[in-house]
């Protein structure tokens, strides 16, 4: 899931500045379950701008909803009676939903509520470890189950640097060594081979690197023909 | 074509090889670098020009290469694959090879979280296992690594680093056969201090025959204080200090002497692990050091080892 973070209350409410009619949606997919801008967050950060525009009259006009998913505008519709009359939105959606949200309402402000970290999974209970990095050209198969591109602080792909001590990264005490946990898992399914293996120079240009990625699902793209029917009937 | 660099020479022929580190300075005046070439050259076969280490930036590794050859002492180019992708690393490569740098030294390089440049968007686009591969394939088969043939294939004697203190231990030893099976020709390894787990290290070296496939230069670095010794083993990730060594280095009255001392006797004992081809001196900020040290260790003069004319 994509792990994200709020943002200070300060820069929301600098960053509203003169907009008075806000509307803070928030998602109740991957944001809500990291806790960043799920409903209870939503709900948050508006009594949290109310207060604030009472406290300094600003005489603000706040309203919150939170979407099921932020990022497909078939959900994202579902906010448009309450954009009515309103000139800014506080997406507390990850930086996908923010943008599709701004793609539907492209003539009000922005503001981000949160900063989209990483794509991870909860380790335990409030602690978020971020696991891809969406390379585009997956290696899993060869590395134990555990990604060396997004857990190496270095990305590389064949062994652990020198900074390697115990299990840990020389960046950090608290970063296990994604090349220990890989050698670990290796070890543990009798792949120690797959170690001695020389990994090539990987093909970034399936990663970010190569540009904003675009991935056709050819039989599910409609046809001009469909696309009218289907936008007819709605 | 592989260059035929004093270093290669030295190695080849079988005698103990030195080579030093020379750290650029930290701004555009190279005369700090045209002392320290000055006052080492004789002591070293070749000498290593660090490359913004630990992310710090200073006078770039081939400029400073360069003011090495000006100076009549043989440059050994380190190239971190931190700061620059598969173009710029052979793009440098072929400069290199034009300006006359023969060595280059491959490595990842530290993380820029210990440097300078804290918020340094990191390149790592090769890491120093494919650095090499696409160093050895421009040299020996004349091509860049998107496969065009080259006008001219660089020279180069390629080197590798290996840490044999860093975890896990047992992946060392296969860690460096990749290096040797991705071209390097040399490899010069972190410091060493714990001679028991150096030489455990060199065992499985030797029973692997690794030491038949390259030439490895143990890395050596004197100590200044019991201080130093303290920062190395805590604070340098990958560094094994025992404890009898900072002991050693807190109870000497002259904690210099000491430390060079101790540096001679490590040279010395290194001299004689079976498949230790040389050694390699990092004084990091103490480079005036260097031909004491290598006269103190009966490794003076270096040999002179006329290039064969093929």
């Amino acid at each position: 899931m994509i792990i994200a973070e709020q943002k200070p209350l300060d820069f929301v409410i600098e960053t509203l500045d003169e907009h008075k009619n806000v509307l803070v949606v928030g998602c109740r997919s991957c944001v809500a379950v990291c806790l960043a801008g799920g409903e209870k967050e939503a709900g948050i950060l508006k009594e949290s701008l109310h207060l604030h525009s009472d406290l300094t009259g600003k005489g603000w006009n706040i309203e919150e909803i939170t979407l099921e998913r932020a990022c497909e505008k078939e959900w994202v519709r579902e906010m448009a009676s309450a954009m009515e009359g309103k000139d800014a939105v506080v997406s507390l959606a990850c930086g996908v939903g923010a943008q599709v949200i701004h793609e539907m309402y492209p003539s009000v402000l922005m503001v981000p509520g949160v900063n989209t970290v990483s794509m991870g999974a909860p380790d335990e209970q409030g602690i978020y470890m971020e696991k891809c990095a969406g390379c585009g050209d997956c290696v899993l198969h060869l590395t134990g189950g555990i990604c060396p591109v997004a857990r190496c602080s270095k990305s590389l792909m064949n062994g652990p640097c020198g900074g390697s001590q115990k299990g840990k990264c020389e960046i950090d005490p608290d970063t296990p060594c994604g090349w220990d946990l890989i050698y670990r898992s290796l070890k543990e399914q009798g792949r120690l081979d797959l170690m001695d293996v020389l990994i090539p120079p990987k093909n970034w240009r399936l990663s970010r690197s190569g540009g904003p990625r675009k991935t056709v699902r050819k039989e599910a793209v409609q046809t001009p023909e469909e696309k009218r029917i289907g936008g007819a009937s709605q | 074509m592989k260059a035929s660099s004093n270093l290669q020479r030295v190695l080849d022929s079988g005698h103990f090889a030195v080579t030093a580190e020379i750290g650029p300075p930290k701004g555009a005046n190279p005369d700090v670098l045209r002392k320290h070439a000055r006052n080492m050259k004789g002591y070293a076969d070749a000498f290593n020009l660090t490359d913004n280490q630990t992310a710090v930036v200073r006078l770039s590794s081939w400029a400073s290469s360069l003011v090495c050859l000006q100076e009549g002492i043989e440059p050994v180019m380190q190239m971190a694959c931190r700061d620059r992708n598969r173009i710029a690393i052979q793009s440098d490569a072929l400069g290199a090879s034009a300006l006359g740098v023969r060595n280059v030294l491959c490595l990842t390089g530290d993380h820029q979280i210990f440097g300078n440049q804290k918020e340094a968007k990191n390149v790592y686009d090769l890491d120093s296992i494919q650095e090499l591969m696409v160093l050895r394939s421009m040299r020996d088969e004349g091509k860049t690594w998107g496969g065009d043939a080259l006008d001219s294939a660089p020279q180069l004697y390629l080197g590798a680093v290996e840490n044999p203190f860093g975890d896990p231990f047992e992946f060392r030893v296969p860690r460096l056969a990749k290096k040797v099976a991705a071209g390097a020709d040399f490899v010069q390894t972190q410091s060493i201090y714990d001679m028991e787990r150096f030489e455990k290290f060199m065992d499985e070296v030797r029973d692997r025959g690794i030491d038949r496939k390259v030439h490895i230069l143990a890395g050596v670095l004197p100590l200044k204080s019991a201080k130093v010794a303290l920062y190395m083993k805590n604070k340098v990730s990958g560094m094994s200090v025992p404890d009898s060594i900072i002991e050693r280095m807190k109870n000497a009255t002259d904690a210099k002497a000491e430390g060079i001392k101790l540096c001679v006797e490590t040279i010395d004992h290194l001299k004689q692990v079976k498949g230790v081809h040389g050694v390699h001196i990092m004084a990091v900020a103490w480079e005036e050091k260097v031909p004491e040290i290598v006269r103190e260790a009966g490794l003076c003069p270096r040999p002179t080892i006329v290039e064969s004319v093929q």
